[in-house]
């Protein structure tokens, strides 16, 4: 069987040993050691798996490797430059938008999807993009409100 | 019916058992010190009373020794950090937060020089588990002790070096100072080059809640950064050198026995060792997926036994029933007066059966362990609620003493109840053991939803009597199966009997947030809103016609204000409430739900709850149990239930078991009530107990369609009769 030799994420070239049917969650967590991706059912119900590649949202559990090629492949280790936050980082911490946190990842990555395809969502636009994403907590507003928060930042910093 | 799988040692509401004494001073005085170095250990005794909760009794403190019943320690080094040892664990809750909260209250040292060391079996003081909402009241004590103990000895060390009054002088900001002389000194110098062990009683030198600067605060979760940042390690990420997946074979169905076996197919693929032991079948394998191909690769005959299903499930619980008792003891058995002669001359008379199905916790986070053999001696990463109950698991089931095993609780991605016990630490030390490496065990979704344990499912039977004017004279209440937690009632009734029936549960279950409170507080709080209607007097007035108790009188009167209790509604909208006692908590929650006449549809759009636990330590993070408590409610009132068959879960996925997603969150509002003169008590689990009967007595209110089993409303109310 065919397999994969290299993937770039965060930024970086990495080496990897995988058949292309691989997830790319099993990868990035067992084989590059970058957990922050998180493992919740493996059937692209929950939302804690969720990456960006190229810039969208996408479920990395059910993402082959073979499928990727040299797409870029953000996870959450690599949204901050430096020690800036990425804007949603500070608005999930501003607003307390955690209770486990076990899905803030895959949420700060889903929304990061959202913003960069409507930068100005509103409340029930941000609510039907992250319908996809589980939290068990119960932290729901306080998620909705830290994505409104971000976007509003981001905002703001571009005038 | 075959009840192997019910072997193992887990009922309802286990946490209230008596915990056995088996704390021991592990590390050692000049094991700490190496460990942490030099500075001053503060040890803080347990007072008698909490000793013989805590342990089912103990010795007095005696000055010559450390006190075998420590509840907490605490060392100060010489650079000025502060380590607090507790063997609560963190799932969530917050309580790495409130808690440190607490100990720089009373220490006066800023929040970030105090660091937590959490459920670690070899370095914290004994403790039964992270449940009942006890952290707050119990650990939340003791550490405020603990940490007020070590303040007043550092006055003294002050005092002594400066040879004035301790009285003059002042604790802030890590520092002793003297008012008069104006000389001010650190706690790291007043602990420099010391290695002394202060074993302090439990006196009472803590700060009143109305004084309190840095507790009672709204603070932000301890280490946020790096759950933002996918820096935490959570136990399903820790991973040791040389390590190994494992996964084991799991039965065709519960209780089933293994006919045949062949691990040949298994055994050939490269890398993979496989295990068995009696009943058990497992492997290892340099990857996940290498492990499940290998497990895939095992032919495997089972005998199954007929077992219950959904359908006749409550019909099982009540033939299965016993006449009473609760193991945990729980006062499940309560007669007071004649309920038969108060019924006779009772002007309305009401019978109404309540049942509730299984729900699964499914926390984000499905279990897992490193497990690491030296030898003799045992080391386990893991998760959950209760590291010294997993521990003595692991003794048990390697027939080692306790002192060999090391259980470390690594902050977890939540619990809810769902992590008293040990599968994935017993499953993953038997594999490191015979693969002679460290191995890694993480269930999948599906393993999660089907080998965990259950939120009780119950039937229960209620019985009132009222007169004319609302007093309601009688009341009989049977529960069967589903837990005595909550099931006295709280309105003050002359004749009562109630009894908790214990039966034989076709599933495993165990604790769940708020445990059986919320069944019981379902069916008595749906029969008040229907025992109200009948007499023909409004809810809120008629539960408060039998309601002494002020404090429950507030959250219900609070509530009400808030969400407007006997405004005018749209069409196809209700308002219903329901609310309660538990665990020091009290509560009411109100609800505002609109249904679609022609779908069926039910929408929740509003729920306002009133909570009272006591002095509040962090509102900010009560404020996120409260609405969490409601958010995760929605499931277990509106649509979660285990659908099982013949001995297996047939909807044991995401796709399949439907919990509380964004879409279904309603406006919430909370009204939190101070009461700075009384003890705090947890504010986890007591939240979560208005929810359901809130919205099934909302929806009679929009439809006159009355409904008496959770979940409410799995399809919508299409099809329900009138």
């Amino acid at each position: 069987m065919a397999r994969v030799a290299q993937l770039i994420v965060n930024g970086h070239k990495y080496a990897v040993d995988a058949e292309e049917s691989s997830s790319l969650l099993s990868v990035l967590r067992d084989q590059l050691d970058l957990t922050g991706t998180k493992y919740g059912c493996g059937e692209g119900q929950c939302g804690a798996c969720t990456v960006l590649i190229d810039g969208r949202a996408r479920r990395s559990c059910l993402t082959q490797i073979g499928s990727i090629g040299s797409k870029q492949i953000t996870t959450i280790e690599g949204l901050a430059s430096g020690e800036q936050l990425h804007p949603l980082q500070q608005a999930f911490l501003d607003e307390g938008a955690m209770q486990c946190a076990y899905c803030t990842s895959g949420m700060i990555m889903s929304a990061v999807g959202l913003l960069q395809t409507n930068p100005n969502p509103t409340p029930s636009e941000t609510v039907e993009h992250m319908q996809g994403n589980i939290c068990r907590c119960g932290t729901h507003p306080r998620i909705v409100a830290a994505i409104q928060r971000a976007a509003k930042t981001a905002k703001e910093s571009r005038r | 019916m075959n009840d192997k799988h019910l072997q193992n040692p887990l009922e309802p509401e286990r946490y209230e058992l008596t915990a056995p004494r088996t704390y021991h001073f592990e590390i050692g005085r000049r094991g700490f010190f190496k460990f942490l170095g030099a500075g001053v250990l503060v040890v803080c005794a347990l007072k008698d009373t909490e000793v013989a909760q805590e342990s089912g009794g103990g010795k007095r403190f005696s000055e010559d020794s450390l006190p075998k019943e420590i509840g907490a320690w605490l060392h100060i080094g010489e650079d000025g950090t502060v380590t607090v040892f507790t063997g609560k664990a963190e799932n969530g809750q917050n309580i790495r937060t409130s808690l440190t909260q607490a100990v720089a209250e009373e220490l006066r040292v800023p929040m970030e020089k105090i660091k937590l060391v959490m459920g670690d079996t070899q370095l914290t003081p004994f403790d039964m588990g992270t449940f009942g909402s006890r952290t707050t009241p119990i650990m939340g004590l003791r550490l405020r002790t603990v940490a007020s103990a070590a303040r007043e000895l550092l006055v003294g060390f002050a005092a002594s070096q400066w040879q004035v009054d301790r009285t003059r002088l002042i604790a802030a900001d890590g520092r002793i100072s003297d008012p008069v002389t104006r000389k001010s000194i650190a706690y790291s110098a007043l602990v420099q080059g010391q290695q002394l062990v202060q074993a302090v009683p439990a006196e009472d030198h803590l700060t009143p809640a109305t004084e309190w600067k840095i507790a009672g605060q709204p603070v932000a979760k301890v280490e946020g950064r790096d759950f933002v940042t996918g820096r935490h390690r959570y136990p399903s990420d820790h991973a040791l050198p040389g390590m190994v997946h494992g996964k084991v074979l799991r039965a065709a169905s519960f209780g089933a026995t293994l006919v045949s076996v062949d691990l040949h197919d298994a055994e050939q693929i490269p890398g993979v060792t496989v295990v068995r032991d009696g009943n058990f079948i497992g492997v290892t394998a340099p990857s996940k997926e290498t492990a499940a191909q290998a497990i895939a690769a095992i032919h495997a005959e089972w005998k199954s036994e007929p077992q219950p299903s959904n359908k006749d499930l409550f019909e099982h619980l009540k033939k299965n029933a016993t006449e009473g008792g609760d193991p945990q003891g729980y006062d499940s058995h309560i007669e007071i007066g004649s309920v038969e002669k108060a019924l006779a001359s009772a002007d309305h008379r009401l019978q109404q059966t309540y049942t509730v199905q299984y729900i699964a916790h499914a926390p984000l986070e499905p279990r897992a362990a490193v497990a690491k053999w030296d030898g003799d001696d045992l080391t386990v990463w893991t998760g959950g609620q209760r590291p010294f109950g997993v521990r003595a698991e692991l003794a048990t089931a390697f027939r080692i003493p306790e002192e060999r095993v090391r259980v470390i609780t690594l902050d977890t991605g939540s619990a809810y109840g769902g992590k008293h016990t040990g599968e994935t630490s017993v499953e993953a030390a038997r594999l490191a053991r015979a693969a002679k490496r460290p191995v890694k065990v993480v269930w999948t979704r599906e393993e999660e939803f089907t080998w965990a344990y259950f939120r009780p499912a119950g039937v229960i039977e209620v019985t009132g009597g009222a007169l004319k004017d609302g007093t309601i004279t009688a009341w009989e209440f049977h529960n069967y199966n589903s837990g005595a937690a909550g099931i006295k009632t709280y309105y003050d009734i002359a004749n009562q009997k109630i009894v908790f029936h214990p039966s034989r549960s076709p599933l495993r279950q165990g604790s769940y947030r708020a445990l059986a409170a919320t069944a019981n507080h379902f069916a008595r709080e749906t029969f008040m809103d229907e025992m109200a209607h009948l007499a023909k007097i409004d809810p809120l007035e008629f539960r408060l016609k039998n309601l002494k108790n002020d404090r429950l009188r507030a959250v219900f009167e609070a509530a009400a204000k808030k969400i407007g209790w006997g405004r005018t509604k749209e069409a196809g909208h209700g308002l219903g409430m329901g609310g309660g006692f538990e665990k020091g908590g009290n509560i009411a929650t109100f609800a505002e739900v609109a249904v679609d006449q022609k779908t069926g549809d039910v929408k929740v759009l509003h729920v306002v709850t009133a909570f009272e636990c006591g002095a509040i330590v962090n509102p900010d993070n009560l404020r996120n149990q409260v609405d969490g408590s409601n958010i995760q409610g929605l499931g277990g009132a509106l649509f979660e239930a285990i659908q099982f068959e013949n001995g297996r879960v047939i909807n044991g996925k995401f796709s399949e078991y439907r919990v509380p997603r964004f879409r279904d969150v309603p406006k919430i509002e909370t009204v939190l009530l101070d009461r700075k003169d009384l003890p705090s008590a947890g504010g986890g689990e007591a939240p979560l107990l208005g929810l359901a009967p809130a919205i099934g007595n909302a929806i009679f209110d929009a439809t006159g369609v009355r409904l008496r089993a959770l979940p409410l409303v799995p399809d919508g109310l299409k099809g329900k009769a009138s």
